[in-house]
């Protein structure tokens, strides 16, 4: 979030949003906005992005409490994973007689 | 469907015994007053859009404006049935002059500063909370549903208006300031809304609408606790106060609101998109 303009800096911090569209699903990360508290982020948040029904249950984080991974570190985080097949289930083969697995 | 024709537990043909019969011009009047004043705070309440503080705040200010421009189009539809003249509530809205119109002068004022909204729609949505809880009651079944759906509206509305109220109140010195000179602002608008009528009177005795007094302890009551929380003073009773709202008697803003929401529907008569 550094290329926020230094006067939304002064006025009111920047939450990020995460709606839960029905039971039984996880909240998913839909936007942010701005709003001076928790509590009027909460309802910015369902006048800016539920107003289609889109959602049963709202969370607001503030943006700067979010500990974000950073794309320089992309290579060493995320590459080492792509050539660990046995880490799939797939990868093993179950036996036929081996009961509740 | 297979009721036996003569059964002489139902009818077809005659209203319930607490039904509002089509045809009934007190409940269209009572209606009628109800609607104006979702309509005509709706107009406001859209002049908002771009000019609150935050586009967040556009937003929701919007959202109150269209859930309010929701309760007016049911209300005036009905209206148009139960004064037996068949007008579409596009009819009602656009083609009635300002003496038709039978809302009161709170809603009608000129948009002025943050402050003055959230006191107004404090007023207003505390005022339309107590009305809508006791219209679920109403002998008009449309009328009843409407205030059903209407009420988790304006009880959010409510909650809005507190939410600032109490920020800007208990805010900086300056918030504080103008926050209280939007409650006396607003003071000389507030009594209007309780003024019993010889309309809402009839309207009450025959159980379609209910006395406007008798609203007016609940929202005293809940907006003076919003007000005491938010460290503000509730303004004194004002020297002058509006008054006629109901018999169509409006203030000078009245007009060019009316000019500017009607003028392109009698430009284009009939027009649609």
């Amino acid at each position: 979030m550094s290329e926020r303009a230094p006067e939304a800096e002064k006025s009111w911090p920047l939450w990020e949003v995460f709606v839960r569209g029905k039971r039984g699903l996880s909240h998913v990360h839909v936007g942010s906005l701005h709003a001076p508290d928790a509590a009027m982020a909460l309802r910015n948040a369902r006048d800016v992005y539920t107003r289609r029904q889109e959602g049963v249950s709202l969370w607001v984080v503030r943006a700067a409490d979010i500990m974000a991974s950073s794309p320089d570190e992309r290579d060493s985080f995320f590459d080492p994973a792509a050539d660990k097949v046995y880490r799939h289930p797939t990868f093993y083969d179950v036996p036929e007689d081996v009961e509740y697995l | 469907m297979n009721a036996p024709r003569s059964s002489p537990l139902r009818s077809d043909t005659s209203p319930g015994p607490h039904e509002a019969v089509v045809g009934d011009p007190v409940a269209a009047q009572y209606l009628q007053g109800l609607a104006d004043d979702a309509l005509v705070y709706a107009q406001r309440l859209g002049e908002w859009i771009s000019r609150a503080p935050q586009i967040e705040e556009d937003m929701a200010l919007a959202n109150v404006g269209l859930d309010l421009l929701g309760q007016a189009r049911a209300l005036l539809t009905r209206v148009g049935a139960l004064d037996g003249t068949g007008r579409s509530e596009d009819d009602l809205a656009y083609f009635r002059d300002e003496r038709e119109f039978r809302n009161v002068h709170l809603v009608e004022q000129e948009r002025a500063g943050f402050g003055f909204e959230m006191a107004r729609l404090l007023t207003f949505s505390t005022y339309q909370c107590e009305l809508y809880a006791a219209l679920c009651r109403s002998s008009d079944p449309v009328l009843s549903g409407v205030a059903e759906k209407a009420l988790k509206e304006v009880t959010y509305h409510r909650d809005h208006a507190t939410q600032w109220v109490v920020r800007l109140g208990d805010g900086t010195e300056e918030s504080h300031r103008r926050m209280q000179e939007g409650l006396e602002l607003t003071a000389p608008y507030v009594a209007e809304l309780f003024d019993d009528d010889e309309v809402s009177r009839a309207a009450a005795e025959a159980g379609v609408g209910v006395l406007p007094s008798s609203l007016r302890d609940a929202c005293t009551s809940h907006v003076t606790s919003v007000v005491e929380q938010a460290t503000l003073a509730m303004p004194a009773t004002p020297r002058w106060r509006a008054r006629g709202g109901r018999d169509g008697i409006h203030s000078r803003p009245m007009g060019y609101l009316l000019a500017e929401m009607q003028h392109i529907a009698r430009s284009h008569p009939g027009a649609s998109w």
